[in-house]
């Protein structure tokens, strides 16, 4: 027998909670009712034994990746490896940098095979995976950071943009970051994409050395974790607007690089209340801020 | 992959909640945010899944009562056991219970699978040790006014109740199925609660506790009726007195007419008693219930006797009256005109009535859970639900709620009921449906566990699942829970 996840529908009725181990995800596909219907089927499907699928190869999963080759095996853990590979050669990385934007984007996968959809996205803790008809737009809303009140910017990715991935990486979210921003959301062509460079561009976002930041080794804290005894980012004391910008701009450096590269297609840094943008992307600011929506995404 | 070190290896736990089985420091939460060590314990950060299911349906989210107040204290016998305390489940259980545990003891590799029930069909009877008029047979039983249950059987020393089921759970009005709910879970939890019957008494019941009628506590459970005590007696009064009378109000007992005094060849006295004689030396009806003598309403017991018959009645003859619980004694001797003179109780025979009393067991409340596991959990221990009924029918597989033993009902379905006060505390919880959530384990043999469809994948080593303070002793004399005699 296959262990079965949680499917349920969340209060609304018409978004689909599915959650697995550490895997939590947010759908919602829009369109003709019979094709939503069987996008969820899918997505209910392709959920089912995916924590499984992936747990077979964790091992090698949270081992540091070779730019060059690729030993894995299932479709989501290659996905992971293709995801952080263009940073393998530069600096430490595993797949597991990529693992929530990778499913995000399974899932999608699985939904836009089944079905033909006008809208769609799946929301993995943050980083999501979307879909967008023709002359479909997702209005997209940023928070400083978990927990906070309020969406304090606001963008609009539009079927015309290369944009079907975004994923927020930071020291305040469930997996640990080198670096000490608040949060950093990348936009991306791909979630898998948008993930692995959220996590370059945050760990970036840094002032090596400085007295004012907490770190400790990962493996303190998480025994298994696949930064090992790297030291991970555990607190910041109140930083300068002079150090803040120069860690904001050490991270800025790095997201451009990437967005010369084309692995980016823009990303917003966020530390201590100070905001820095890469990018084309058109962010508005919200003059006031509305109560906070149960997810960052919303039509 | 992080090569363990040693340093680190003692204190973290291992995660078995999902198969990224994530080592945990203590005070650190695994991947998923959900699962946390709390001091060498594996313990749920969020809402337990029942309750998030129930939020994800838009219900209502009411905490589980069972995270304070372990005391962890209950049992004294060696070898261990894993309860369902906690595990966590779904419902409907569409995948395998949460832990499904395997120990190897005495060469028999064991199977224990682990879950919690929910149960829509479940209910609670209430053995209240008490002689005092609790109110009319079959009388509705109320909790915050809402009728809960009903006066069943009066028992031996006791009254009964029936409380709960699915009637009052779900089909009566929200309230009723609410309050119901609260009820029975406070009695399981060996909670306080205050009952009132119509036509009858108010009382309030805790497992474990003397029962509190009218706001009267009651002290001692009789030994038993009239009768039953002479019986139990009359060897030790036997040469020491002439006569004893064991005044109840539902039996009271004559020595030197009662089978135990025949055989004892005590002779007749000449006494006659008040009342309607049922066989020789019983006699029904002696005087009207109360607060007197032996439950009767009399603070003179002479009011129950008649003259003594002058042919067979000496003077000088001795008896002894007592109630029940030996709460009330006098010892008197006939004077020439055969009339009963109290006179000062001899030693022997007081140290009779002192026997009475210590042999009078303190009056408690009783309460026992009964539930009925329904197909579905069935389903979560085993991919064929019918086969786990039958196996425990077979007495193959075992059944515990929260480790402690139950009784499973003959007949259809696995119906058990389980002694609240041999579970943990706040062993019990609920959800809004209402139905209350109970622990519930099935332990067989490992070969036994495949044989009829179970989820062999999932079966850990209990040294995997085992540490910490949540490992505690069973209350069975036999390690192993095997099939009873």
């Amino acid at each position: 027998m296959t262990r079965l996840p949680q499917i349920a529908w969340l209060s609304d009725g018409r978004r689909l909670h599915l959650q697995d181990g550490p895997i939590d995800l947010i759908v919602e596909a829009r369109g003709d009712a019979s094709q939503v219907r069987a996008a969820y089927d899918a997505a209910a499907r392709r959920f089912t034994g995916l924590l499984d699928e992936l747990c077979l190869e964790l091992t090698e999963l949270r081992k540091a990746a070779e730019p060059g080759t690729c030993s894995l095996k299932g479709v989501v853990a290659r996905r992971m490896h293709a995801a952080v590979a263009p940073y393998a050669a530069d600096c430490f990385i595993t797949p597991m940098a990529a693992v929530a934007g990778s499913v995000a984007e399974e899932i999608l996968g699985a939904m836009l095979n089944a079905a033909s959809l006008d809208q769609a996205y799946v929301n993995n803790g943050g980083d999501i995976a979307l879909h967008l008809a023709r002359g479909e737009h997702f209005s997209v809303g940023l928070m400083d950071r978990p927990g906070r009140d309020g969406v304090m910017r606001r963008m609009k990715v539009v079927a015309d943009d290369p944009v079907r991935g975004i994923a927020t990486s930071g020291r305040h979210g469930r997996s640990f970051s080198l670096g000490i921003a608040d949060a950093v959301t990348v936009l991306a062509a791909t979630a898998s994409q948008a993930d692995a460079a959220a996590t370059i561009i945050a760990n970036a976002v840094d002032l090596p050395g400085h007295p004012a930041i907490v770190r400790q080794p990962a493996n303190e804290l998480q025994p298994d974790s696949d930064l090992g005894a790297r030291l991970v980012t555990r607190d910041v004391s109140e930083l300068s607007p002079t150090e803040i910008a120069a860690a904001l701009e050490s991270g800025a450096e790095c997201a451009r690089h990437l967005f010369d590269r084309g692995l980016i297609e823009g990303a917003v840094m966020q530390l201590s209340g100070d905001m820095l943008v890469i990018g084309p992307k058109d962010i508005e600011r919200q003059r006031s801020r509305p109560p906070v929506l149960e997810n960052a995404v919303h039509a | 992959m992080v090569t363990e070190t040693t340093s680190a290896a003692t204190d973290k736990i291992r995660c078995d909640a999902c198969p990224v089985m994530c080592y945990i420091k203590p005070g650190a939460a695994g991947a998923c945010d959900r699962y946390a060590n709390h001091d060498g314990k594996l313990v749920r950060v969020d809402p337990h899944v029942i309750l998030e299911r129930t939020v994800s349906h838009g219900g209502k989210l009411v905490p589980f009562s069972r995270t304070e107040d372990w005391d962890g204290k209950i049992v004294h016998e060696p070898s261990t056991f894993v309860t369902a305390i906690g595990a966590g489940t779904t419902y409907p259980d569409y995948k395998p219970a949460p832990f499904i545990v395997s120990a190897e003891v005495d060469g028999v590799d064991m199977v224990t699978v682990v879950t919690e029930g929910i149960f829509s069909y479940c209910g609670i009877k209430v053995k209240i040790d008490t002689d005092r008029y609790l109110g009319p047979e079959t009388a509705t039983v109320r909790a915050q006014g809402e009728a809960v249950g009903h006066v069943t059987t009066s028992e031996y020393g006791s009254q009964m109740l029936s409380l709960g089921g699915v009637h009052h759970l779900t089909g009566g009005s929200k309230k009723e199925g609410r309050v119901t709910c609260d009820t029975l879970m406070d009695l399981a939890n060996c909670k306080a609660v205050e009952l009132t019957i119509d036509g009858g008494a108010s009382v309030v019941v805790q497992a474990g506790h003397p029962p509190i009628v009218n706001g009267v506590k009651e002290e001692r459970m009789r030994v038993g009726c009239g009768s039953a005590t002479i019986g139990m007696f009359a060897k030790q009064w036997h040469g020491k007195v002439d006569e004893v009378v064991v005044v109840d109000d539902h039996i009271t007992g004559v020595l030197s007419e009662h089978q135990a005094g025949k055989l004892l060849d005590i002779a007749d006295t000449g006494i006659k008693m008040k009342g309607r004689r049922s066989t020789p030396g019983r006699y029904f009806q002696v005087a009207d219930p109360g607060t007197g003598w032996g439950g009767t309403n009399i603070s003179d017991p002479l009011a129950i006797l008649g003259p003594f018959d002058k042919k067979e009645a000496k003077a000088g003859l001795t008896m002894l009256m007592v109630s029940t619980t030996g709460e009330h004694s006098s010892y008197y001797v006939l004077d020439e005109a055969l009339k009963p003179v109290e006179t000062e109780m001899p030693a022997d025979l007081k140290f009779s009535v002192e026997r009475i009393q210590e042999n009078c067991e303190p009056a408690l409340c009783t309460v026992l859970f009964m539930a009925g596991a329904g197909g579905s959990l069935r389903a979560g221990v085993t991919d064929n639900p019918v086969r786990l009924t039958r196996s425990v029918k077979d007495a193959l597989t075992r059944v515990t709620s929260g480790g402690a033993p139950v009784y499973v009902w003959p007949g259809g379905g696995i119906t058990y009921m389980v002694d609240v006060r041999q579970m943990p505390s706040g062993a019990f919880g609920y959800v809004p449906t209402p139905a209350l959530v109970a622990p519930i384990e099935f332990t067989m043999k490992l070969s036994d566990y495949a044989a009829l469809g179970g989820h062999m994948d999932y079966v850990k080593p209990l040294s995997e699942v085992r540490g910490g303070d949540d490992v505690r002793q069973l209350p069975w004399q036999n390690p192993i829970p095997g099939p009873r005699a």
